[in-house]
């Protein structure tokens, strides 16, 4: 269908479809023009200008990531004029950028040092003109130092156009312009989610989560603490690529040994817990489903999309499920079942969690994630915090010994790792619901139709005879496109076709997640995502409800999935909140604490 | 403004004496003073009107009116709304015959006459407020024609041989600018009027809006008809409150008279105009980043391509001109190309409109053929140089110094364009000996630095460093290696700037430091400021 | 009242922004849009609040800080520098006692730069509120700056 073009590039002739950009072409044929501002995922803003190219029979400079290829363009990429443009924004960028290197969260990752380093460009080529700026430190999640920001405007991008949650904005002109959220009220009194997909898109050090790092270490070297550790689904498939391993390995033998080294006094994993969201949420949706009530049910583990909800979509809080993220449930078992189990008391365990999201640090400090009676995830950790953690103990993760884990709060199906991607929690809970409904298991339990990276994901499925039709989106400006039919449905029909949605606010779902390591581009998540596919199909089990372990859990402790201890512990109420301030205004759902009152008449 | 933009020619004769017209020449003088405008208006005695037993006579050049039977009461009336808001008095105005053979003195109006006025034709001699005025002086005829009697395409192609070129700086061949937009079947299309005059110097728009608004909305009218639009805007700077009122009265005037809005002139064509307001910002005269402030947003500019002739405002095609560019549309369609091309130099068709100011004897506008040299503007118009003649600043802050080996050069695109220096706006900043360089590039780098939108790395940055090395240079801190690295970082900017802001510092930085390098050289290493402008510690 | 009054006079476009600015900022006496007026903007128009926020920061007219009755802007531009125009803003700098986008105490000045005002005929010239002042000398200056002190302006 597409046009082709021909062009040459040095020399050497390419051949792109009608559109492609120059800097697209150049890739094609074999040159990285070098780039600051621009990130394959997102439109071009043209901030920087240090892809500019010549051509060989006219005049002018362009901006390649800009400029679209036109046929028989004769493209120069390199020449004595463009190495001295080039290093001149490169020296200019520095002199307007705390230099700090050494200390700095995205060292060794930050693209402007790259730059700098490639292009021989001494840091003081320029006087500095930085101006004193203070950091912004209102937020529990993320973190932003002025003085390293770049203005590339890729974060507002992505904040506004990837997620349109608007948080933060380019403000005032020429050289006082910054990035600042509405009003200058600080990240943690704005609309920002928490996603940190921010900080996966800036290329320098300006944004990077809140630090939770230093207050782990200490507690895992005092003594009278008991530091118990899990880690979410998506974790296992990014540490690999951090240690010089192919993206998408997934190193779970590696990962306990890791912990175990640092001295984490037991180990868990977020994947038991999400195999018992399943349980919860499947045993609500199928409820709900043969009831007929507040459908669609929406899932509930991306801590990142329900702040998202409570600010934009407050009104759709009933159908969103009352389970707690898989985080949230170990987290209160921890202080709960497994205190009592070890005959431990609860205020001397310190919970640890180690998710690819930055939300999650949100969501573990909200006042009501503490059934346990004490706040049930103390501390969480990125896996570039981990990441480092894993560095400072100088531990060779290539080469570590597998280790096992806490197996009572720890064993996991496929359906649990999957949970990492988006349409993961869609197919696991599938896959659960179909026993449930049916009493037997899917003759395959590959649920294709949800799996990829395309924004928006439907499937129509046909179990016990009724048909059931589910959406999947990822990246929230995909999530408002299915919301927005859902509430207009709702508006107009009193029901929606759709019976559940899953939502996760990062693109590509946690593979993605705002925790995850510097530029992990939209092609890498698919990459990470297939990793945890291809563990799921080598598990020997891959339905929640075969999980022996949970089996034994409920048997032990909660009784049965939905029973008045499981909602007591596992279930939770959601807020209205601010779209200024990202406060709570009010109660949205009762859902849950009316289910706790009528269990206890 | 302290140019002399008229004259009010005062009858002497015995009659008049007797009338007491001293009286009302003193008068006259004071309210001027009052107003400020002693500079700009100058009252001369002169011999008989040939207006007899008319008490005092006087006549206003050029706008050509004569006023019979004036007071010392009506002197106020008569330079407060004739000659400063530029309506004529009714109540006195002589509407019989004048054999001007009779008049002796004209020779100092007839400075003002040298001038070549297409767009300023009716400025000071119509009441811009009054579209009766302007249908009177064959208004409005040449879009009845245009509409009536000519296809879109013809418009096109009118212009297009004109060799009208773009006004707001660039140069940009008008007629062609249309053409990318009038074949394209995606509608709405849009025409906006770039009205956000900030070159600094620059003030020609907002006198063609205050001076002859209905000008405007014609070649705008016009325009629209040749590319398809039926929705116009004006974006007129903040700053400029008379233009907007002005204007703003002007649009709703023609759309009483059915001058705008649906089929006008009964051809089925439909067009109106809305005025947006800036708010302060330079950047947005670029076209790009006018269209996202018109569309309520900041002002950045945006990448092109796409073009806002194929994407624009909202991502329709838009055609974004300049006032002047507009002004000059209806006379062109009015008396044809042929005429149009008869003035002005091979590639630079037409007259501009000129700002002149700085150390002139007479500063102010004049519209004068394309071509004329910056001689002939300052010595025959501007009335020479205050002191010695050292160098003129031309196309504003984006413009270049321009140093007396210059002064010959034609004044048009292509010319200056040869000798690094461009027409831009039209603002010509004369300056004498006096005035350091040093001085005066560090406080166009100030403004640079404060206009800057700071969305591109090269301009937010680099002229931060270009204004504080010229600040070492005037507190004797600059080093020798400065001239260099600032042309360096200049011609850096001029290459890697995503638009023409970014672009500008290179010009004046190159001509000023082609020019008075010793001057600058005397900051640097004698630590000596020769015009003892610069502070020096 | 009057804001809603003002909001309604407006369809619901984001290129009305600029125009609601402009009233709200006419309206405020300290001569500034405050976050309540670009959250009622924002509501109104039904845009998120960063846009406002980052439109309005972008441009020099609107203020979001509060200022005093009457704004100074005095040009500075090429043809006003040429003029003279450091010698006027060191006058105004001495009798006000404020330096460039400051606000006297009293809240009844606040001096700021401005870019060319487009009335450089007259250079060196200041704009008070929508006033122009030409020809400025030092002397004319602290006459003018008599007469807003004393209210006869």
């Amino acid at each position: 269908m597409s046009e082709k073009i021909k062009l040459k590039i040095d020399g050497y002739e390419v051949e792109v479809e009608k559109g492609a950009t120059i800097l697209e072409a150049a890739k094609k044929a074999g040159v990285n023009i070098p780039t600051l501002c621009y990130h394959e995922d997102l439109d071009p803003s043209a901030a920087c200008g240090i892809c500019v190219v010549e051509f060989e029979n006219k005049g002018g400079y362009q901006r390649s990531c800009c400029t679209p290829a036109e046929e028989g363009m004769e493209v120069i990429t390199n020449s004595k004029t463009l190495r001295k443009r080039r290093k001149m924004i490169v020296e200019l960028t520095l002199s307007n950028h705390h230099v700090d290197c050494p200390s700095c969260a995205a060292d060794g990752k930050c693209e402007l040092q790259e730059l700098a380093n490639h292009f021989g460009v001494e840091t003081e080529a320029m006087p500095s003109v930085l101006e004193d700026k203070e950091k912004d430190k209102s937020s529990v999640a993320i973190e932003r130092d002025p003085e390293k920001c770049i203005l590339c405007g890729r974060c507002v991008e992505v904040c506004e156009n990837i997620q349109t949650v608007n948080a933060i904005e380019i403000t005032d002109r020429g050289f006082e312009a910054n990035i600042d959220t509405p009003f200058g009220y600080g990240i943690g009194e704005s609309p920002c989610i928490n996603c940190g997909q921010c900080i996966v898109y800036c290329p320098t050090g300006a944004l990077k989560e809140v630090d939770h790092l230093e207050k782990v270490w200490d507690a895992i070297l005092d003594e009278n603490k008991h530091v118990v550790v899990q880690e979410a689904p998506a974790i296992r498939a990014t540490l690999g690529e951090e240690f010089g391993m192919e993206i998408g390995n997934v190193t779970v033998g590696k990962m306990y040994a890791a912990l175990k080294r640092i001295g984490f006094d037991a180990i868990f994993d977020t994947n038991f817990s999400a195999d018992l969201t399943i349980m919860e949420e499947g045993t609500e949706v199928v409820g709900r489903i043969k009831e007929g009530k507040d459908l669609p049910v929406i899932t509930s583990c991306s801590p990142g999309w329900i702040k998202f909800m409570e600010e934009y979509y407050p009104e759709l809080a009933k159908n969103v499920s009352t389970a707690k993220s898989p985080q949230q449930m170990m987290g209160v078992l921890t202080k709960t079942y497994y205190a009592e189990k070890e005959g431990l008391d609860p205020k001397d365990i310190v919970s640890v969690s180690i998710m690819p999201c930055t939300a999650k640090k949100f969501e573990a400090q909200r006042p009501e994630m503490s059934d346990s009676g004490y706040q049930d995830v103390d501390y969480v950790l990125t896996t570039r915090e981990f990441v480092r953690m894993i560095k400072e103990a100088r531990l060779d993760f290539k080469n570590l010994e597998p280790q096992e884990p806490y197996h009572a709060l720890a064993d996991y199906t496929g359906a649990a790792t999957i949970f990492g991607a988006t349409g993961g929690v869609m197919e696991a809970a599938i896959r659960s619901a179909y026993y449930l409904l049916t009493d037997e298991d899917m003759d395959s339990l590959d649920v294709t139709p949800v799996r990829g990276m395309e924004g928006v994901k439907e499937a129509e499925l046909e179990i016990a005879g009724s048909k059931l039709k589910v959406a999947v989106a990822h990246g929230l400006g995909n999530a408002r496109k299915i919301l927005d039919k859902v509430k207009k449905q709702l508006e107009e029909n009193g029901e929606s076709e759709y019976a559940f949605v899953e939502i996760m606010a990062c693109p590509g779902g946690c593979v993605g997640g705002g925790g995850q390591p510097y530029h992990s581009s939209i092609a890498m998540r698919a990459r990470r995502g297939e990793g945890l596919y291809k563990e799921d199909s080598e598990l020997p089990e891959r339905a929640s409800h075969h999980n022996q372990a949970i089996l034994n859990l409920y048997e032990d402790f909660l009784g049965e999935p939905g029973s008045e201890k499981a909602h007591h512990l596992l279930h939770t109420n959601y807020f209205k909140r601010s779209v200024l301030t990202g406060k709570s205004i009010a109660k949205a759902t009762g859902a849950h604490e009316k289910h706790l009152e009528k269990a206890a008449e | 403004m302290s140019v002399v933009t008229k004259y009010v020619l005062f009858g002497i004769d015995d009659n008049t004496l007797q009338a007491g017209a001293r009286r009302v020449e003193e008068e006259f003088k004071r309210e001027l003073k009052n107003a400020g405008l002693d500079d700009e208006i100058k009252v001369v005695e002169t011999g008989s009107m040939g207006i007899i037993q008319k008490g005092v006579v006087i006549l206003v050049e050029p706008d050509d009116i004569y006023y019979t039977e004036v007071t010392i009461d009506d002197v106020k009336e008569i330079v407060n709304e004739h000659l400063l808001k530029g309506r004529p008095v009714q109540r006195l105005k002589f509407d019989g015959k004048v054999d001007k053979s009779v008049v002796s003195f004209r020779e100092s109006a007839q400075e003002i006459k040298k001038q070549n006025r297409v767009v300023l034709s009716n400025s000071g001699v119509i009441d811009p407020e009054n579209i009766e005025e302007y249908i009177a002086v064959n208004g409005y005829e040449a879009l009845a024609k245009a509409v009536t009697e000519k296809k879109p395409e013809d418009i096109v192609e009118e212009i297009k041989e004109s060799g009208l070129r773009g006004r707001g700086g660039a140069g940009f061949p008008t007629g062609l600018k249309w053409s990318f937009t009038a074949p394209l079947d995606k509608k709405p299309k849009y025409l906006v009027c770039n009205a956000d005059e900030g070159e600094p110097g620059t003030f020609k728009d907002r006198l063609i809006m205050e001076g002859d608004p209905h000008k405007l909305i014609e070649g705008m009218a016009i325009a629209a008809y040749a590319i398809g639009a039926e929705k116009g805007y004006i974006y007129i700077r903040g700053e400029y409150k008379l233009s907007i009122e002005r204007t703003e009265k002007a649009i709703e005037d023609a759309r009483k008279y059915g001058i705008l809005g649906e089929n006008i002139f009964g051809s089925g064509f439909d067009f109106d105009i809305e005025i947006k307001i800036g708010a302060g910002a330079y950047v947005c005269g670029e076209e790009t980043a006018l269209l996202n402030s018109l569309e309520g947003g900041r002002g950045n500019p945006r990448v092109k391509p796409p073009f806002p002739g194929q994407v624009g405002l909202w991502d329709q095609p838009t055609v974004v001109n300049n006032v002047e560019t507009l002004a000059n549309v209806p006379s062109i369609i009015l008396n044809g190309h042929d005429w149009y091309r008869e003035m002005g130099t091979e590639d630079s068709k037409g007259t501009k409109v000129y700002t002149i100011l700085g150390h002139v004897n007479n500063p102010g506008l004049i519209e004068v053929e394309m071509g004329t040299t910056l001689r002939d503007i300052i010595y025959k118009y501007a009335g020479g140089v205050k002191g010695n003649f050292k160098c003129a600043l031309v196309g504003g802050a984006a413009g270049a110094f321009i140093g007396k080996e210059m002064l010959d050069v034609k004044m048009d695109y292509d010319h200056l364009g040869k000798y690094k220096a461009v027409l831009g706006s039209g603002a010509i900043l004369v300056m004498n000996q006096t005035a350091c360089i040093v001085d005066m590039l560090k406080n166009t780098l100030a403004f640079f630095k404060h206009e800057s939108c700071g969305k591109c790395t090269p301009c937010r940055i680099g002229n931060v460093h270009l204004y504080n090395m010229l600040d070492d240079i005037t507190k004797a801190k600059g080093k020798e290696e400065y001239i260099n690295n600032m042309l360096t970082l200049a011609e850096s900017m001029q290459q890697s700037s995503l638009c023409a802001l970014g672009q500008s510092a290179y010009l004046v930085i190159e001509s000023a430091t082609r020019y008075f390098e010793d001057e600058i050289l005397e900051h640097i290493e004698r630590k000596v400021c020769p015009q003892n402008v610069c502070e020096m510690k | 009242m009057k804001k809603e009054e003002i909001l309604y006079k407006y369809e619901k476009r984001k290129d009305n922004v600029l125009y609601i600015l402009h009233e709200f900022q006419d309206l405020n006496p300290y001569n500034y849009v405050t976050d309540d007026d670009m959250q009622l903007i924002a509501d109104y128009i039904g845009i998120p609040y960063s846009k406002v926020y980052g439109t309005a920061s972008f441009y020099s007219m609107i203020s979001e800080k509060p200022r005093g009755k009457h704004i100074i802007r005095l040009c500075d531009s090429p043809p006003c520098h040429l003029m003279g125009s450091i010698d006027i803003l060191d006058v105004i700098k001495e009798e006000l006692k404020i330096e460039v986008g400051e606000t006297t105490p009293d809240m009844i000045f606040t001096l700021e730069k401005t870019a060319c005002l487009g009335v450089c005929g007259v250079a060196p010239v200041m704009m008070i509120d929508d006033e122009v002042y030409g020809n400025l000398t030092p002397k004319k200056v602290r006459k003018i700056l008599t007469e807003y002190k004393e209210g006869t302006k």
